[in-house]
């Protein structure tokens, strides 16, 4: 028990949660603001993958890291757009629409990063982002080392936050957001095009997927692997829920999922001898179905979520 | 732009949807041969020889249609109750860990008693592990998609875990790899040549099984009725949670018996490649068959084809084998499209 | 008429629908100050009219103009800026989000950086005092009553300086009483200048408020009278098209009792939750339950049907207990069932019709084998004579359910429930939304099942329906039933001043302090 405590007192084990808690950010922030709108977007794992190897690819061939990040960004929209075309406009099953983008963008993903590299047996390297040691904040104990040494773009990530909350509770294209997901006939019956709302709510909320993928490859390692967005995307779907669709409570569900996977991490190295990997890795997937297990039955879903809305369609 | 529902919806027109999606994702697929740099008609000629040039490409691809036939068959009946297993990749390799379990010398029948008792515990195993989610489902309104995908992952570390450290064959030479199953529990070959099994005798049984129930029996109805409307069928007098649990059941176990086909038939051992996606593919094979039980033979069939195809194309010409995996993602797109437009027509107005 | 310049006017609009004319050259005007009426049975093409002019629907002829000038078609926002605002039968709110929020939304540009909180909260509260129309901007609309949503409906009509206010039947959900405060509201409302379109097929409330009636049938325009000299029954003629009648009780002796309930009580402690709930019906007898939405009918009559089970006290079918919690069972000892939703509960719309009619006993020797496989061709035979017998217009037992009208949709409910002559029915708003010729129907049917013998409990929010078709009314409201007397000895003031929760002796003074 004294080993948890000592590796909770170290620097390192917050660095790595502060980390690893960057993509998940990016991934359940994005996921949140499609589920506001009353879309589910299970084309999260995929749309990672494309935001991982895009934006990899895009410095790889001689672009800069904030060009990387944007094409990443941009990718993502396209693949978020499609999944609008057919979940908003025509109506389609959310569920089986969303799994259909994910085997489609994974596996074209793979396909390009193969038509580009043919040859690579290893995977090649980039420059990825550098730390920024915030003048003055990272010479405070623990805390410094732990948040104001990260790089730009987990600053990035820990930024969204507020800004997303901001957006969706404080304007009113917010407003209009959160109406699409709960009443879409209201939304239509003030005048506001709701097809259109929903979107371009899917399209930013799969940008910000896509750059949850690209942090992966960009800021947290060097190279694209086969499989490295390894369900992640699975977890932000649960972490919303377990956030009841609010910015502030992902953020603290995300912080608590990074904390356990840094935490198992260090955990191997000590209890490894006594317990697999293996069960280490499991953690972040079972503790994800326990997640949603406490928060299903007392949250609040959005309403209109996963209802599509047809305009002048007789019933 | 307006979508409006047609008054009447030909066979015709229905039948050919599939036909239609495949059509497209064959056409978007042809821009990437196109960027490969191969010609178009040369490498879907390939693709149709490596997959049925010679008795021995026919055989492949029969053989790695079984895990897909039975994995769309697990779809097709969850997805007609509108329960969406995603999870057919984690059940296979229950299935399969059943069949290592009491396949690897902890029981020993007559090979007529073993195969039929192996394919029992795969699909009870199958069915167990789908219990959790539909559980879950049932009693605490948790999504089935999430927890079935996240299974998977589960489902992959304890099969790592165990073929790494307490089931690890002494005789693999550190492969993590499982005991070959005992001669009486392996599935026979259909040919002299070739890898064919009798798993395809069992998916083609359980295919038409299965599509006598949805046709024919109360339980089918009562699958059919909560999936298309649960409030009016639960108001009938349906039993809606335990219909949906029944069909989880049946669901999990065919994706568990793809488990069991694949390490009892065709590679004779658990490893952690046994399925490159099988579960996945599934829906996809599912999908092109609109849900129908027959229809899920042919689509796998095909499916599988353009697995084996597009092995023996990338060879040939250099294009990446995703493009396989592309062609499938693609196609589970646009059957959902193609559907939709025999059913709806768009009117564009001014 | 008048001279001045119409603030509203259709020129010809016209509509189809496929083969369906839902709007047939439609042209009709409306003036400042001026309440009209649009009258006209479900489906007569009322609502498409309004989605027509709301920018839901496109017109295929024809034209819309707002003071003179031509409203764009397909455009809600145009509409809205032209100052039409529309409260729909349905609200339109957003129940997990606050009065506010659902107030504003779209009131200001899309793309501002934040929103402008106190100047709305400043206006609403003034438009609040102005009009009288009392809400909580900072509450939750999901706690809101019935009363109180329609306001924030209009509210937000008139938030957005709507000149032209239309209701799409919005007495359907209100008491009686409630709809008298709506009338005071909607003439203070035209005074300040402000025209109205009042849709509804209630004809005693739209001899009340109206100023100017105007008819449709069949999507056609067949005519428009001053109100001060029209009269109910050739209001109805016009409607309706020909002189229909409802059917009406004809007396008969009561018999046993069939059902008895005694000190219902359901768990919980909201307004739908039944307290100490007594009943009795006997053979030959229809009890109608009269009440607003929400206060326990719904409650009741999932017990009734077999879909919940969890109750304290007695209810006993023929003597015997009635297996609660159990469709199935509910349906086999003799209970029939006309659920409250067709489309959500009572069929499967994409299933056939002989499948839809076989839902309620599919392990019965009569259509299935050992109730393992079902005997199609026994149970095609069975529907075709059930489509007979209850003249459901479809193209044979496999047609799609979906395709029916609503009429027929019922008459196959109907042909379900009725077919194993029940002793006991349970008919839950069984002609709402239908046409007068398929309401004659459902009423003849439940009329000859009196006649032979079953008893029937009917509830309805249309107390015109009650007080024609019932022996006895009793009131629910906040989950306990008053005591059931006979319909005659009643009037509908009384029973609404029960269904907004009054006493029967606080109900004098309620009526007194009215008028």
């Amino acid at each position: 028990m004294s080993d948890l405590f000592d590796i909770l007192l170290t620097a390192g084990f917050w660095a790595a949660t502060i980390r690893i808690v960057s993509p998940l950010i990016f991934g359940t922030l994005g996921e949140l603001i499609c589920e506001r709108a009353g879309v589910l977007n299970l084309g999260i794992e995929g749309i990672m993958t494309v935001g991982a190897m895009s934006g990899w690819m895009w410095v790889y061939q001689g672009g800069d890291l904030w060009g990387g990040v944007l094409f990443a960004a941009l990718m993502g929209s396209i693949f978020g757009l499609l999944h609008a075309i057919f979940t908003v406009h025509l109506g389609l099953s959310q569920h089986v629409t969303g799994i259909g983008i994910t085997l489609f963008a994974s596996a074209l993903s793979y396909f390009v990063y193969r038509m580009l590299l043919p040859d690579a047996t290893t995977p090649p390297k980039i420059v990825p982002f550098q730390a920024i040691e915030v003048p003055w904040l990272s010479e405070l104990p623990l805390i410094g080392e732990a948040v104001f040494s990260q790089t730009a773009m987990t600053y990035l990530a820990l930024l969204t936050v507020p800004v997303v909350w901001y957006v969706l509770f404080r304007t009113p294209l917010g407003l209009a957001v959160r109406m699409s997901g709960e009443n879409p006939v209201a939304v239509e019956a003030q005048g506001i095009n709701v097809l259109a709302v929903r979107t371009g709510a899917v399209m930013v909320g799969s940008a910000f997927m896509a750059v949850g993928g690209a942090f992966i490859t960009m800021s947290w390692f060097d190279a694209f692997y086969f499989g490295m967005v390894n369900g992640r995307g699975w977890i932000c779907v649960a972490l919303v829920i377990f956030a009841s669709w609010n910015p502030g409570r992902a953020l603290i569900g995300a912080l608590l999922f990074a904390g356990l996977e840094a935490l198992q991490v260090r955990a191997q190295q000590s209890a490894g001898a006594f317990i697999p990997y293996q069960f280490f890795l499991m953690l972040p997937y079972v503790m994800s179905i326990l997640a949603m297990i406490v928060m299903a039955k007392r949250t609040k879903y959005p309403q209109a979520l996963l209802v599509p809305f047809r305009r002048g369609e007789r019933v | 732009m307006i979508i409006e529902r047609r008054e009447s919806v030909s066979v015709w027109r229905a039948g050919l949807a599939p036909f239609w999606a495949v059509l497209a994702s064959m056409v978007l697929c042809a821009f990437l041969i196109n960027w490969a740099g191969a010609s178009i008609p040369q490498a879907y000629g390939l693709l149709v020889k490596g997959a049925f040039g010679s008795s021995f490409a026919i055989n492949e691809t029969l053989t790695r249609s079984i895990p897909l036939i039975l994995t769309g068959l697990a779809v097709s009946v969850a997805f007609r109750a509108k329960f969406y297993n995603i999870g057919g990749e984690g059940q296979l390799y229950a299935g399969a860990l059943a069949a290592t379990y009491f396949g690897t010398g902890l029981i020993t029948m007559p090979s007529g008693l073993m195969i039929p008792f192996l394919v029992l515990m795969g699909a009870l195993a199958g069915g167990a592990l789908l219990l959790v989610p539909v559980l879950l489902k049932t009693h605490f309104k948790v999504d089935e998609v999430v927890t079935t995908l996240l299974l998977n992952f589960v489902v992959l570390l304890v099969v790592s875990y165990l073929i790494e450290g307490p089931w690890k064959d002494p005789m693999s030479l550190g492969w993590p790899q499982a005991a070959s199953i005992i001669d009486e529990g392996v599935l026979p070959t259909l040919m002299a040549k070739g890898r064919l099994h009798f798993g395809l005798i069992i998916a083609l049984i359980l295919s038409v099984l299965i599509w006598l129930m949805m046709k024919y029996s109360v339980f089918g109805y009562e699958i059919r009725a909560v999936g298309l409307n649960a409030n009016a069928a639960e108001f009938a007098g349906i039993k809606v949670n335990r219909t949906v649990i029944m069909t989880a059941m049946i669901s999990g176990g065919l994706a568990g018996i793809a488990g069991v086909s694949e390490t009892a038939g065709l590679k004779g051992y658990l490893t952690l490649d046994l399925s490159p996606g099988f579960g996945y593919t599934g829906i996809a094979v599912a999908m092109l068959a609109q849900l129908n039980p027959l229809a899920v033979i042919p689509s796998a069939i095909f499916l599988s084809a353009v697995y084996v195809g597009s092995d023996a194309m990338s060879r040939a010409v250099n294009i990446p084998t995703y493009i396989a995996d592309v062609l499938v993602g693609v196609s589970v797109l646009a059957v959902l499209c193609s559907v939709m437009f025999s059913q709806y027509r768009v009117r564009w107005l001014r | 008429m008048t001279d001045r310049q119409p603030v509203l006017e259709f020129q010809g609009v016209t509509k189809r629908f496929g083969p369906l004319t839902a709007n047939d050259a439609i042209s009709l005007s409306l003036h400042e100050g001026e309440i009209l009426a649009l009258l006209g049975e479900n489906g007569a093409g009322k609502t498409t009219l309004m989605n027509i002019l709301f920018g839901h629907y496109r017109a295929d002829e024809g034209t819309v103009l707002v003071d003179g000038k031509e409203l764009p078609p397909g455009s809600t926002q145009a509409a809205i800026q032209a100052g039409i605002g529309m409260v729909h039968q349905h609200f339109t709110l957003a129940e997990n989000l606050t009065v506010l929020e659902n107030i504003t939304l779209g009131t200001e540009s899309l793309f501002a950086w934040r929103q402008n909180q106190k100047a709305a909260r400043a206006k609403l509260s003034a438009m609040i005092e102005d009009y009288g129309l009392v809400v909580d901007p900072d509450a939750l609309v999901s706690s809101l009553s019935v009363g109180e949503r329609q306001r924030v409906e209009i509210l937000k009509a008139l938030y957005r300086n709507a000149r032209i206010l239309i209701l799409d039947e919005p007495t359907a959900v209100l008491t009686p009483q409630e709809s008298e405060n709506l009338f005071a509201t909607l003439k203070a409302i035209t005074q300040k200048g402000l025209a109205i379109i009042f849709i509804s097929h209630k004809l005693h409330e739209i001899l009340a408020i109206s100023s100017r009636i105007c008819v449709l049938r069949r999507g056609a325009i067949v005519g428009t009278i001053e109100t001060a000299g029209a009269r109910r029954e050739q209001l109805a003629e016009l409607m309706v098209g020909k002189a229909v009648s409802r059917p009406k009780l004809s007396a008969l002796d009561k018999g046993g009792p069939v059902l008895e309930i005694s000190g219902l009580t359901t768990p919980g402690t909201g307004a739908t939750a039944l307290k100490n709930v007594d009943l009795t019906l006997h053979a030959h007898e229809i009890v109608g339950i009269a009440g607003v939405a929400g206060n326990g009918q719904s409650t009741l009559a999932d017990l009734l049907s077999g879909l919940t089970g969890q109750f304290d006290g007695g209810v006993r079918l023929n003597g015997k207990p009635l297996p609660a919690g159990n469709p199935r069972s509910v349906v086999a000892v003799g209970v029939g069932r006309i659920p409250e939703d067709r489309h959500a509960r009572g069929i499967v719309g994409d299933m056939e019709i002989w499948e839809n009619l076989i839902s309620e006993d599919l392990r019965s020797p009569d259509v299935s084998s050992s109730g393992i496989v079902i005997n199609g061709h026994k149970a095609r035979q069975r529907a075709e004579q059930q489509i007979e017998e209850f003249d459901v217009r479809c193209n044979g037992p496999e047609a799609e359910t979906k395709l029916l009208s609503g009429g027929n949709m019922q008459k196959l409910i109907l042909a379900r429930a009725l077919s194993r002559f029940p002793s006991f029915i349970l008919a839950n708003q069984p002609v709402r939304g239908l046409d007068e010729g398929a309401i004659a129907y459902v009423q003849n049917r439940l009329l000859e099942a009196r006649q032979r013998g079953a008893a029937i409990l009917l509830i309805s929010e249309d107390l015109d329906e009650l007080m024609s078709l019932t022996d006895r009314i009793a009131v629910m409201f906040h989950g306990q039933l008053s005591t059931a007397r006979p319909t005659g000895q009643q009037t509908i003031s009384e029973i609404g001043l029960m269904m907004a929760g009054q006493s029967q002796t606080a109900s004098m003074e309620g009526q007194s302090l009215d008028h």
